[in-house]
Protein backbone atom coordinates (compact mmCIF):
# COMPACT_ATOMS: atom_id res chain seq x y z
CA UNK A 1 0.00 0.00 0.00
CA UNK A 2 1.58 3.27 -1.15
CA UNK A 3 0.81 5.92 1.05
CA UNK A 4 1.21 9.44 -0.08
CA UNK A 5 3.67 11.70 1.64
CA UNK A 6 0.91 13.73 3.07
CA UNK A 7 -0.95 10.71 4.52
CA UNK A 8 2.14 9.62 6.18
CA UNK A 9 2.79 13.13 7.81
CA UNK A 10 -0.48 13.78 9.45
CA UNK A 11 -0.56 10.08 10.31
CA UNK A 12 2.78 10.99 12.37
CA UNK A 13 1.56 14.05 13.45
CA UNK A 14 -1.49 12.07 15.16
CA UNK A 15 0.67 9.82 16.84
CA UNK A 16 2.76 12.54 18.13
CA UNK A 17 -0.72 14.30 19.81
CA UNK A 18 -1.79 11.29 21.01
CA UNK A 19 1.55 10.64 22.79
CA UNK A 20 1.27 14.32 24.38
CA UNK A 21 -1.54 13.53 25.72
CA UNK A 22 -0.49 10.32 27.20
CA UNK A 23 2.42 12.10 28.70
CA UNK A 24 1.62 15.05 29.55
CA UNK A 25 -0.92 15.07 32.23
CA UNK A 26 2.18 12.37 33.85
CA UNK A 27 4.38 15.43 33.43
CA UNK A 28 2.36 17.60 35.25
CA UNK A 29 1.98 15.57 38.06
CA UNK A 30 5.92 15.89 38.32
CA UNK A 31 6.37 19.47 37.61
CA UNK A 32 3.45 19.99 39.96
CA UNK A 33 5.34 18.57 42.73
CA UNK A 34 7.90 21.36 42.55
CA UNK A 35 5.36 24.30 42.24
CA UNK A 36 5.52 26.72 45.31
CA UNK A 37 1.69 27.37 44.77
CA UNK A 38 0.00 25.23 46.89
CA UNK A 39 -3.18 25.94 44.53
CA UNK A 40 -0.93 24.61 41.74
CA UNK A 41 -2.53 26.97 39.40
CA UNK A 42 -0.97 26.91 35.58
CA UNK A 43 1.43 28.86 34.81
CA UNK A 44 3.42 27.70 37.78
CA UNK A 45 5.12 31.18 39.65
CA UNK A 46 7.97 29.52 41.41
CA UNK A 47 9.39 26.85 42.09
CA UNK A 48 10.12 24.78 45.57
CA UNK A 49 11.72 21.61 47.18
CA UNK A 50 9.72 21.78 50.76
CA UNK A 51 7.37 19.15 49.78
CA UNK A 52 9.61 16.56 48.85
CA UNK A 53 11.49 17.57 52.06
CA UNK A 54 8.15 17.43 53.98
CA UNK A 55 6.99 14.03 52.40
CA UNK A 56 10.48 12.40 53.54
CA UNK A 57 9.68 13.62 57.12
CA UNK A 58 5.89 12.22 57.09
CA UNK A 59 5.33 9.30 59.20
CA UNK A 60 2.17 8.54 57.28
CA UNK A 61 4.20 8.40 54.53
CA UNK A 62 7.03 6.43 55.49
CA UNK A 63 4.75 3.32 57.11
CA UNK A 64 2.75 3.23 53.78
CA UNK A 65 6.10 2.92 51.79
CA UNK A 66 7.34 0.18 53.76
CA UNK A 67 3.83 -1.24 53.83
CA UNK A 68 3.31 -0.55 50.04
CA UNK A 69 7.30 -2.23 49.28
CA UNK A 70 6.01 -5.47 51.85
CA UNK A 71 3.25 -5.95 50.46
CA UNK A 72 4.40 -6.09 46.31
CA UNK A 73 7.44 -8.42 47.60
CA UNK A 74 5.39 -11.40 49.32
CA UNK A 75 2.77 -10.98 46.58
CA UNK A 76 5.75 -11.40 43.96
CA UNK A 77 7.45 -14.36 45.75
CA UNK A 78 3.76 -16.17 45.64
CA UNK A 79 3.22 -15.48 42.18
CA UNK A 80 6.39 -16.35 41.17
CA UNK A 81 6.37 -19.68 42.62
CA UNK A 82 2.94 -20.47 41.53
CA UNK A 83 3.11 -18.24 37.95
CA UNK A 84 6.49 -21.02 37.28
CA UNK A 85 4.53 -23.95 38.23
CA UNK A 86 1.33 -23.43 36.04
CA UNK A 87 3.46 -22.04 33.18
CA UNK A 88 5.45 -25.44 33.48
CA UNK A 89 2.33 -27.18 33.46
CA UNK A 90 0.34 -25.98 30.98
CA UNK A 91 2.83 -25.73 28.21
CA UNK A 92 5.08 -29.10 29.01
CA UNK A 93 1.51 -31.21 29.40
CA UNK A 94 -1.92 -32.03 27.75
CA UNK A 95 -4.54 -32.83 30.43
CA UNK A 96 -8.24 -31.98 30.51
CA UNK A 97 -9.22 -28.99 32.20
CA UNK A 98 -5.69 -27.12 30.25
CA UNK A 99 -7.94 -24.65 28.36
CA UNK A 100 -10.22 -23.67 31.46
CA UNK A 101 -7.05 -23.13 33.58
CA UNK A 102 -5.32 -20.85 30.68
CA UNK A 103 -8.69 -18.63 30.65
CA UNK A 104 -8.74 -18.70 34.83
CA UNK A 105 -5.13 -17.03 35.55
CA UNK A 106 -6.11 -13.85 33.01
CA UNK A 107 -9.43 -13.90 34.58
CA UNK A 108 -8.24 -11.52 37.85
CA UNK A 109 -6.58 -8.85 35.74
CA UNK A 110 -9.74 -8.97 32.69
CA UNK A 111 -12.62 -8.72 34.64
CA UNK A 112 -12.80 -5.17 36.64
CA UNK A 113 -10.72 -4.53 39.90
CA UNK A 114 -14.37 -4.30 41.30
CA UNK A 115 -15.50 -7.61 40.72
CA UNK A 116 -12.30 -8.94 42.00
CA UNK A 117 -12.43 -6.76 44.66
CA UNK A 118 -15.97 -7.49 46.17
CA UNK A 119 -15.32 -11.21 45.57
CA UNK A 120 -12.49 -11.40 47.92
CA UNK A 121 -13.78 -9.06 50.63
CA UNK A 122 -17.18 -11.00 50.65
CA UNK A 123 -15.44 -14.49 50.84
CA UNK A 124 -13.03 -12.78 53.69
CA UNK A 125 -15.84 -11.30 55.53
CA UNK A 126 -18.63 -13.08 55.32
CA UNK A 127 -18.03 -16.30 54.43
CA UNK A 128 -14.72 -17.39 56.34
CA UNK A 129 -14.93 -14.52 59.12
CA UNK A 130 -11.52 -13.79 58.62
CA UNK A 131 -10.55 -9.83 59.69
CA UNK A 132 -9.06 -7.51 57.02
CA UNK A 133 -5.23 -7.30 57.24
CA UNK A 134 -2.02 -7.09 54.50
CA UNK A 135 -2.18 -10.89 54.13
CA UNK A 136 -5.63 -10.62 52.62
CA UNK A 137 -4.09 -7.64 50.49
CA UNK A 138 -0.95 -10.30 49.97
CA UNK A 139 -3.56 -13.05 48.84
CA UNK A 140 -5.74 -10.79 46.29
CA UNK A 141 -2.39 -9.38 45.40
CA UNK A 142 -0.47 -12.54 44.24
CA UNK A 143 -4.20 -13.83 42.87
CA UNK A 144 -3.48 -11.39 40.08
CA UNK A 145 -0.14 -10.72 39.85
CA UNK A 146 0.34 -14.98 38.82
CA UNK A 147 -0.44 -13.81 35.34
CA UNK A 148 2.84 -11.50 35.03
CA UNK A 149 4.75 -14.40 35.79
CA UNK A 150 2.84 -16.41 33.74
CA UNK A 151 3.09 -14.86 30.80
CA UNK A 152 6.42 -14.37 30.55
CA UNK A 153 7.85 -18.10 31.98
CA UNK A 154 5.19 -19.62 29.24
CA UNK A 155 7.21 -17.21 26.24
CA UNK A 156 10.56 -18.13 27.61
CA UNK A 157 9.47 -21.88 27.74
CA UNK A 158 8.24 -21.83 23.92
CA UNK A 159 11.11 -21.39 22.95
CA UNK A 160 13.43 -23.01 24.63
CA UNK A 161 14.76 -26.02 24.15
CA UNK A 162 13.38 -29.33 25.69
CA UNK A 163 16.20 -31.50 24.06
CA UNK A 164 18.36 -29.82 26.98
CA UNK A 165 16.16 -31.37 29.88
CA UNK A 166 16.23 -34.74 27.77
CA UNK A 167 19.80 -34.79 27.83
CA UNK A 168 19.87 -33.97 31.27
CA UNK A 169 17.85 -36.51 32.33
CA UNK A 170 19.48 -38.72 29.81
CA UNK A 171 22.83 -38.11 31.62
CA UNK A 172 20.60 -39.58 35.17
CA UNK A 173 19.80 -36.28 36.47
CA UNK A 174 16.78 -36.37 38.60
CA UNK A 175 14.00 -33.99 37.97
CA UNK A 176 14.86 -31.42 40.68
CA UNK A 177 18.47 -31.54 39.42
CA UNK A 178 17.82 -30.77 36.24
CA UNK A 179 15.08 -28.32 36.75
CA UNK A 180 17.50 -26.54 38.93
CA UNK A 181 21.08 -27.09 36.51
CA UNK A 182 18.80 -26.63 33.06
CA UNK A 183 15.55 -25.46 33.06
CA UNK A 184 16.35 -22.57 35.81
CA UNK A 185 18.92 -20.81 34.21
CA UNK A 186 17.33 -20.31 30.98
CA UNK A 187 14.00 -19.22 32.91
CA UNK A 188 16.26 -16.89 35.14
CA UNK A 189 15.64 -12.96 32.74
CA UNK A 190 12.35 -14.47 32.52
CA UNK A 191 11.69 -14.90 35.94
CA UNK A 192 13.39 -11.70 36.97
CA UNK A 193 10.97 -9.76 34.17
CA UNK A 194 8.13 -11.21 35.36
CA UNK A 195 8.91 -10.64 39.07
CA UNK A 196 9.66 -7.00 38.46
CA UNK A 197 6.04 -6.57 36.64
CA UNK A 198 4.32 -8.12 39.57
CA UNK A 199 5.90 -6.07 41.56
CA UNK A 200 4.96 -2.93 40.06
CA UNK A 201 1.40 -4.18 39.40
CA UNK A 202 1.31 -4.65 43.23
CA UNK A 203 3.23 -1.52 44.49
CA UNK A 204 0.77 0.56 42.56
CA UNK A 205 -2.70 -1.30 42.89
CA UNK A 206 -5.36 0.56 44.62
CA UNK A 207 -9.10 -0.93 43.73
CA UNK A 208 -8.89 -4.78 45.06
CA UNK A 209 -6.15 -3.34 47.88
CA UNK A 210 -9.32 -0.50 48.93
CA UNK A 211 -11.59 -4.14 49.16
CA UNK A 212 -9.38 -6.12 51.16
CA UNK A 213 -7.01 -3.74 53.36
CA UNK A 214 -7.77 -4.25 56.95
CA UNK A 215 -8.69 -0.76 58.68
CA UNK A 216 -5.68 0.64 60.91
CA UNK A 217 -3.63 0.00 57.29
CA UNK A 218 -2.24 1.93 54.76
CA UNK A 219 -0.60 1.21 51.04
CA UNK A 220 0.75 4.04 49.25
CA UNK A 221 -1.67 4.51 47.35
CA UNK A 222 -4.58 3.71 50.00
CA UNK A 223 -2.27 6.77 51.67
CA UNK A 224 -2.73 8.85 48.50
CA UNK A 225 -6.51 8.25 48.32
CA UNK A 226 -7.36 9.48 52.07
CA UNK A 227 -5.13 12.72 52.00
CA UNK A 228 -6.75 13.58 47.96
CA UNK A 229 -9.23 15.90 49.01
CA UNK A 230 -7.43 17.56 52.00
CA UNK A 231 -6.83 20.67 50.67
CA UNK A 232 -3.60 21.18 53.14
CA UNK A 233 -1.97 17.69 52.09
CA UNK A 234 -2.15 18.12 48.81
CA UNK A 235 1.36 19.38 48.01
CA UNK A 236 2.64 15.92 49.37
CA UNK A 237 -0.34 13.74 47.83
CA UNK A 238 1.52 15.11 44.49
CA UNK A 239 4.85 14.00 45.72
CA UNK A 240 4.25 10.44 46.68
CA UNK A 241 2.29 10.26 43.33
CA UNK A 242 5.60 11.12 41.19
CA UNK A 243 6.95 8.51 43.87
CA UNK A 244 4.34 5.80 42.37
CA UNK A 245 5.35 6.66 39.26
CA UNK A 246 8.95 6.30 39.16
CA UNK A 247 8.75 2.98 41.45
CA UNK A 248 6.28 1.63 38.84
CA UNK A 249 8.07 2.24 35.46
CA UNK A 250 11.95 1.85 36.41
CA UNK A 251 10.79 -1.82 36.72
CA UNK A 252 9.10 -2.11 33.39
CA UNK A 253 11.92 -0.55 31.85
CA UNK A 254 14.41 -2.83 33.26
CA UNK A 255 11.96 -5.72 32.45
CA UNK A 256 11.81 -4.71 29.02
CA UNK A 257 15.48 -4.90 29.27
CA UNK A 258 15.33 -8.11 30.52
CA UNK A 259 12.75 -10.30 29.15
CA UNK A 260 12.99 -9.56 25.29
CA UNK A 261 9.88 -11.49 25.10
CA UNK A 262 7.17 -9.30 25.77
CA UNK A 263 5.94 -7.12 28.85
CA UNK A 264 2.64 -6.75 28.81
CA UNK A 265 -0.76 -7.92 30.07
CA UNK A 266 -3.41 -10.46 28.65
CA UNK A 267 -4.46 -8.60 25.31
CA UNK A 268 -1.20 -6.31 25.29
CA UNK A 269 1.30 -8.83 24.91
CA UNK A 270 3.49 -7.66 22.08
CA UNK A 271 6.75 -8.64 21.24
CA UNK A 272 8.93 -5.60 21.22
CA UNK A 273 12.86 -6.18 20.55
CA UNK A 274 13.39 -8.45 17.37
CA UNK A 275 16.75 -10.54 18.94
CA UNK B 1 29.12 -32.43 38.14
CA UNK B 2 28.79 -35.72 39.13
CA UNK B 3 24.89 -36.05 38.08
CA UNK B 4 25.78 -39.31 36.48
CA UNK B 5 26.59 -41.09 40.04
CA UNK B 6 23.67 -38.85 41.69
CA UNK B 7 20.62 -40.04 39.30
CA UNK B 8 20.79 -43.61 37.94
CA UNK B 9 18.75 -43.62 35.54
CA UNK B 10 15.37 -45.77 35.82
CA UNK B 11 15.88 -49.50 34.99
CA UNK B 12 20.02 -48.95 35.42
CA UNK B 13 21.29 -50.85 38.57
CA UNK B 14 22.43 -47.98 41.15
CA UNK B 15 25.67 -46.45 40.51
CA UNK B 16 26.93 -46.69 43.38
CA UNK B 17 25.52 -49.53 45.21
CA UNK B 18 26.06 -50.64 48.30
CA UNK B 19 25.34 -46.77 49.41
CA UNK B 20 21.44 -45.88 50.59
CA UNK B 21 20.28 -42.98 48.64
CA UNK B 22 18.41 -40.44 50.09
CA UNK B 23 14.86 -39.85 50.36
CA UNK B 24 15.18 -37.14 47.91
CA UNK B 25 16.96 -39.43 44.79
CA UNK B 26 14.29 -41.58 45.31
CA UNK B 27 11.33 -39.20 45.04
CA UNK B 28 12.75 -37.49 41.80
CA UNK B 29 13.35 -41.21 40.79
CA UNK B 30 9.56 -41.81 41.07
CA UNK B 31 8.71 -38.19 39.79
CA UNK B 32 11.04 -39.44 36.70
CA UNK B 33 9.12 -42.21 35.90
CA UNK B 34 5.59 -40.77 36.60
CA UNK B 35 4.63 -37.92 34.16
CA UNK B 36 1.30 -38.07 36.13
CA UNK B 37 3.20 -37.28 38.96
CA UNK B 38 4.92 -34.19 37.58
CA UNK B 39 1.92 -32.81 36.53
CA UNK B 40 0.03 -32.92 39.53
CA UNK B 41 3.52 -31.78 41.15
CA UNK B 42 2.88 -28.92 39.27
CA UNK B 43 -0.54 -28.14 38.65
CA UNK B 44 -2.30 -28.44 42.32
CA UNK B 45 -0.55 -25.63 43.56
CA UNK B 46 -1.34 -22.60 41.30
CA UNK B 47 -5.03 -24.37 40.18
CA UNK B 48 -6.24 -24.98 43.65
CA UNK B 49 -5.13 -21.15 44.57
CA UNK B 50 -7.20 -20.07 41.58
CA UNK B 51 -10.38 -22.41 42.48
CA UNK B 52 -10.16 -21.84 45.74
CA UNK B 53 -9.26 -18.19 45.81
CA UNK B 54 -10.68 -16.57 42.92
CA UNK B 55 -13.62 -18.93 42.13
CA UNK B 56 -14.63 -19.73 44.89
CA UNK B 57 -14.87 -15.91 46.09
CA UNK B 58 -16.58 -15.43 42.71
CA UNK B 59 -19.19 -17.95 43.60
CA UNK B 60 -20.03 -17.10 46.84
CA UNK B 61 -20.43 -13.61 45.58
CA UNK B 62 -23.53 -14.89 43.09
CA UNK B 63 -24.76 -17.00 46.60
CA UNK B 64 -24.40 -13.62 48.97
CA UNK B 65 -26.50 -11.25 46.55
CA UNK B 66 -29.39 -13.21 47.42
CA UNK B 67 -28.79 -13.58 51.07
CA UNK B 68 -30.06 -10.43 53.38
CA UNK B 69 -28.20 -8.03 55.89
CA UNK B 70 -29.75 -8.54 59.28
CA UNK B 71 -30.94 -4.91 60.21
CA UNK B 72 -30.47 -5.28 63.79
CA UNK B 73 -26.48 -6.45 64.30
CA UNK B 74 -25.73 -4.86 60.52
CA UNK B 75 -24.66 -8.61 60.04
CA UNK B 76 -25.09 -10.68 56.78
CA UNK B 77 -27.65 -13.25 57.59
CA UNK B 78 -28.05 -16.10 55.41
CA UNK B 79 -32.26 -15.82 54.50
CA UNK B 80 -32.53 -16.30 51.15
CA UNK B 81 -34.07 -13.42 48.86
CA UNK B 82 -34.34 -12.09 45.17
CA UNK B 83 -35.34 -8.65 46.79
CA UNK B 84 -31.56 -7.47 46.16
CA UNK B 85 -31.62 -8.37 42.37
CA UNK B 86 -34.75 -7.44 41.84
CA UNK B 87 -33.87 -3.97 43.74
CA UNK B 88 -31.27 -3.51 41.15
CA UNK B 89 -33.22 -4.32 37.70
CA UNK B 90 -36.28 -2.67 38.85
CA UNK B 91 -35.59 0.46 40.64
CA UNK B 92 -35.35 3.59 38.15
CA UNK B 93 -32.28 4.96 40.55
CA UNK B 94 -30.01 1.78 39.59
CA UNK B 95 -31.76 1.30 35.97
CA UNK B 96 -30.26 4.94 35.65
CA UNK B 97 -27.18 4.28 37.27
CA UNK B 98 -26.71 1.09 35.05
CA UNK B 99 -27.26 2.88 31.57
CA UNK B 100 -25.08 5.66 32.26
CA UNK B 101 -22.44 3.34 33.17
CA UNK B 102 -23.06 1.32 30.18
CA UNK B 103 -22.80 5.28 28.42
CA UNK B 104 -19.78 6.18 29.64
CA UNK B 105 -17.95 2.34 29.25
CA UNK B 106 -19.34 2.75 25.44
CA UNK B 107 -18.01 6.53 24.75
CA UNK B 108 -14.42 5.41 26.45
CA UNK B 109 -14.26 2.62 23.83
CA UNK B 110 -15.39 4.70 21.06
CA UNK B 111 -12.83 7.62 21.93
CA UNK B 112 -10.01 5.67 22.45
CA UNK B 113 -10.81 3.24 19.52
CA UNK B 114 -10.65 7.06 17.35
CA UNK B 115 -6.99 7.96 18.63
CA UNK B 116 -5.84 3.89 18.64
CA UNK B 117 -6.60 3.50 14.96
CA UNK B 118 -4.35 5.85 12.85
CA UNK B 119 -1.81 5.81 15.76
CA UNK B 120 -1.48 1.79 15.81
CA UNK B 121 -1.88 2.26 11.91
CA UNK B 122 1.69 4.29 11.89
CA UNK B 123 3.47 2.81 14.72
CA UNK B 124 2.94 -0.89 12.37
CA UNK B 125 3.16 0.38 8.80
CA UNK B 126 4.82 4.29 8.53
CA UNK B 127 7.62 3.91 10.95
CA UNK B 128 10.63 2.53 10.54
CA UNK B 129 11.71 -0.61 12.54
CA UNK B 130 13.95 1.98 15.09
CA UNK B 131 10.97 3.69 15.69
CA UNK B 132 8.55 1.01 15.78
CA UNK B 133 10.68 -0.17 19.17
CA UNK B 134 10.99 3.08 20.74
CA UNK B 135 7.06 4.04 19.98
CA UNK B 136 5.65 0.77 21.40
CA UNK B 137 7.99 1.08 24.47
CA UNK B 138 6.83 5.14 24.95
CA UNK B 139 2.70 3.53 24.82
CA UNK B 140 3.62 0.51 27.23
CA UNK B 141 5.41 2.38 30.27
CA UNK B 142 2.27 4.34 30.59
CA UNK B 143 0.08 1.65 30.61
CA UNK B 144 2.11 0.10 34.17
CA UNK B 145 2.05 3.44 35.69
CA UNK B 146 -0.22 3.60 38.49
CA UNK B 147 -4.08 3.59 37.40
CA UNK B 148 -4.72 6.14 40.63
CA UNK B 149 -1.74 8.32 40.29
CA UNK B 150 -3.27 8.76 36.18
CA UNK B 151 -6.98 10.03 37.72
CA UNK B 152 -4.84 12.16 40.27
CA UNK B 153 -3.03 13.72 37.21
CA UNK B 154 -6.19 14.38 35.72
CA UNK B 155 -7.83 16.22 39.00
CA UNK B 156 -5.23 18.42 38.53
CA UNK B 157 -5.44 18.87 34.36
CA UNK B 158 -8.91 19.55 35.10
CA UNK B 159 -9.13 21.51 38.26
CA UNK B 160 -9.95 25.69 38.38
CA UNK B 161 -7.28 27.01 36.89
CA UNK B 162 -5.44 24.25 35.96
CA UNK B 163 -3.76 23.59 32.73
CA UNK B 164 -6.75 22.68 30.57
CA UNK B 165 -8.67 25.93 31.49
CA UNK B 166 -4.99 27.33 30.66
CA UNK B 167 -4.51 25.75 27.42
CA UNK B 168 -8.53 26.06 26.51
CA UNK B 169 -9.22 29.41 26.91
CA UNK B 170 -6.97 31.17 24.10
CA UNK B 171 -8.77 29.08 21.71
CA UNK B 172 -12.49 29.42 23.34
CA UNK B 173 -12.97 25.82 25.01
CA UNK B 174 -13.79 25.52 28.54
CA UNK B 175 -12.56 22.69 31.40
CA UNK B 176 -15.58 20.63 32.04
CA UNK B 177 -15.03 20.47 35.36
CA UNK B 178 -15.42 17.64 37.28
CA UNK B 179 -18.76 15.77 36.27
CA UNK B 180 -19.74 13.00 33.86
CA UNK B 181 -17.46 14.01 31.03
CA UNK B 182 -14.62 14.26 33.41
CA UNK B 183 -15.14 10.72 34.24
CA UNK B 184 -14.96 9.52 30.24
CA UNK B 185 -12.19 11.95 29.64
CA UNK B 186 -10.25 10.61 32.39
CA UNK B 187 -11.08 6.96 31.98
CA UNK B 188 -10.27 7.26 28.12
CA UNK B 189 -7.13 8.45 29.14
CA UNK B 190 -6.79 5.53 31.54
CA UNK B 191 -7.37 3.07 29.24
CA UNK B 192 -5.77 4.14 25.97
CA UNK B 193 -2.78 1.97 25.65
CA UNK B 194 -5.14 -1.41 26.27
CA UNK B 195 -5.99 -0.12 23.15
CA UNK B 196 -3.23 0.81 20.96
CA UNK B 197 -1.64 -2.42 22.08
CA UNK B 198 -3.46 -4.72 20.82
CA UNK B 199 -4.20 -3.19 17.32
CA UNK B 200 -0.86 -2.08 17.07
CA UNK B 201 -0.44 -5.99 17.11
CA UNK B 202 -3.01 -6.60 14.34
CA UNK B 203 -1.57 -4.05 12.00
CA UNK B 204 1.72 -5.69 12.29
CA UNK B 205 0.43 -9.23 11.34
CA UNK B 206 -1.04 -7.96 8.72
CA UNK B 207 1.83 -8.80 5.62
CA UNK B 208 2.66 -6.34 3.56
CA UNK B 209 2.77 -8.47 0.61
CA UNK B 210 -1.19 -8.11 1.11
CA UNK B 211 -1.14 -4.97 0.74
CA UNK B 212 0.99 -4.65 -2.01
CA UNK B 213 -0.84 -7.22 -3.84
CA UNK B 214 -4.40 -5.36 -3.34
CA UNK B 215 -2.06 -1.88 -4.40
CA UNK B 216 -0.87 -3.88 -7.18
CA UNK B 217 -4.39 -5.22 -8.60
CA UNK B 218 -5.65 -1.32 -8.39
CA UNK B 219 -7.08 -0.81 -4.73
CA UNK B 220 -6.92 2.74 -3.44
CA UNK B 221 -5.35 2.61 -0.11
CA UNK B 222 -8.85 3.91 1.62
CA UNK B 223 -9.97 0.55 -0.10
CA UNK B 224 -7.01 -1.85 0.53
CA UNK B 225 -8.19 -0.46 4.23
CA UNK B 226 -11.83 -0.99 4.32
CA UNK B 227 -11.60 -4.18 2.21
CA UNK B 228 -8.40 -6.17 2.81
CA UNK B 229 -7.26 -4.82 6.66
CA UNK B 230 -10.18 -4.12 8.27
CA UNK B 231 -11.18 -7.69 7.99
CA UNK B 232 -8.06 -9.12 9.31
CA UNK B 233 -7.85 -6.40 11.86
CA UNK B 234 -11.22 -7.02 13.56
CA UNK B 235 -10.23 -9.69 16.54
CA UNK B 236 -7.58 -6.94 17.38
CA UNK B 237 -10.08 -4.54 18.01
CA UNK B 238 -12.51 -6.28 19.23
CA UNK B 239 -9.65 -7.69 22.37
CA UNK B 240 -8.95 -3.87 22.49
CA UNK B 241 -12.65 -2.97 23.29
CA UNK B 242 -12.94 -5.99 25.72
CA UNK B 243 -10.24 -4.27 27.51
CA UNK B 244 -11.62 -0.55 27.71
CA UNK B 245 -15.03 -1.46 28.04
CA UNK B 246 -15.04 -4.11 31.16
CA UNK B 247 -12.12 -1.73 32.97
CA UNK B 248 -14.59 1.27 32.29
CA UNK B 249 -18.27 -0.76 33.69
CA UNK B 250 -16.24 -1.24 37.16
CA UNK B 251 -14.47 1.95 37.78
CA UNK B 252 -15.48 3.59 40.67
CA UNK B 253 -12.21 5.35 41.62
CA UNK B 254 -12.24 7.64 38.45
CA UNK B 255 -15.64 8.59 39.40
CA UNK B 256 -14.70 9.31 43.02
CA UNK B 257 -11.80 11.69 41.82
CA UNK B 258 -12.76 13.32 39.40
CA UNK B 259 -16.33 13.14 38.41
CA UNK B 260 -17.81 15.47 41.25
CA UNK B 261 -21.69 13.93 42.20
CA UNK B 262 -21.77 10.91 39.23
CA UNK B 263 -22.44 8.02 40.66
CA UNK B 264 -21.68 4.49 38.47
CA UNK B 265 -22.03 1.07 39.44
CA UNK B 266 -18.78 0.87 40.83
CA UNK B 267 -19.78 3.74 43.02
CA UNK B 268 -22.34 2.01 44.47
CA UNK B 269 -21.32 -1.00 44.98
CA UNK B 270 -18.45 0.62 46.92
CA UNK B 271 -20.70 2.74 48.95
CA UNK B 272 -22.35 -0.57 50.19
CA UNK B 273 -19.39 -2.52 51.09
CA UNK B 274 -18.08 0.38 53.21
CA UNK B 275 -20.50 3.23 54.66
CA UNK B 276 -23.75 1.36 54.00
CA UNK B 277 -22.57 -2.10 55.60
CA UNK B 278 -24.94 -3.96 52.79
CA UNK B 279 -22.48 -6.68 51.12
CA UNK B 280 -25.20 -8.43 49.64
CA UNK B 281 -26.66 -5.86 48.34
CA UNK B 282 -22.91 -4.26 46.83
CA UNK B 283 -22.78 -8.42 45.48
CA UNK B 284 -26.33 -7.88 43.72
CA UNK B 285 -25.06 -4.54 42.15
CA UNK B 286 -21.63 -6.04 41.33
CA UNK B 287 -23.65 -8.92 39.25
CA UNK B 288 -24.94 -6.04 36.38
CA UNK B 289 -21.66 -5.49 35.37
CA UNK B 290 -20.19 -9.55 35.51
CA UNK B 291 -23.75 -9.79 33.41
CA UNK B 292 -22.71 -7.06 30.99
CA UNK B 293 -18.85 -8.50 30.35
CA UNK B 294 -19.83 -11.86 29.83
CA UNK B 295 -22.86 -11.11 27.25
CA UNK B 296 -20.49 -9.09 25.21
CA UNK B 297 -17.73 -12.23 25.89
CA UNK B 298 -20.20 -14.20 24.89
CA UNK B 299 -21.21 -12.11 21.73
CA UNK B 300 -17.68 -11.26 20.21
CA UNK B 301 -16.73 -15.17 21.49
CA UNK B 302 -17.18 -16.07 17.37
CA UNK B 303 -14.60 -13.45 15.81
CA UNK B 304 -12.06 -15.28 17.24
CA UNK B 305 -10.85 -12.41 19.75
CA UNK B 306 -10.67 -13.96 22.62
CA UNK B 307 -7.41 -15.96 21.31
CA UNK B 308 -5.69 -12.50 20.77
CA UNK B 309 -6.40 -11.85 24.08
Amino acid sequence: MRLSRNAKVSLGVVTALVLLFIYLPLLLVVVNSFNADRTFGWPPRGFTLEWWGRAFDSTGVREAVVSSLWVALVSTIISLVLGTLLALALLRYKFFGRDVISLLVILPIALPGIVTGIALNNMFTTILGVSLSMWTVVIAHATFCMVTVFNNVIARLRRMHGGLEEASADLGAGVFTTFRLVTFPQLRSALLAGGLLAFALSFDEIIVTTFTIGAGDTTLPIWILQNLFRPNQAPVVNVVAVVLIVVSIVPIWLAQRLSGDSVGIGATRVKVTED
Amino acid sequence: MTLQTQHPVPGAPPAAAGVPRPKAHRFSALLHRSPNLRLAGLVTAPAGWLVLVYIAALAALLITAFWTVDTFTGKVSTVWTTENVVTVLTDPVYQRITLRTLWIAIAVTLIDLVLALPMAFFIAKVASPRWQKLLVVAVLMPLWASYLVKAYAWRNVLADGGLLEWLGTPIGLESPGYGETAVILTLAYIWLPFMILPIYAGFDRVPDSLLEASGDLGAKPLTTMRLVMFPLLVPSIIAGTIFTFSLSLGDYITAQIVGGTTQMLGTVVYANVGAANNLPFAAAVSLVPIAIITLYLFIVRRSGALNSL
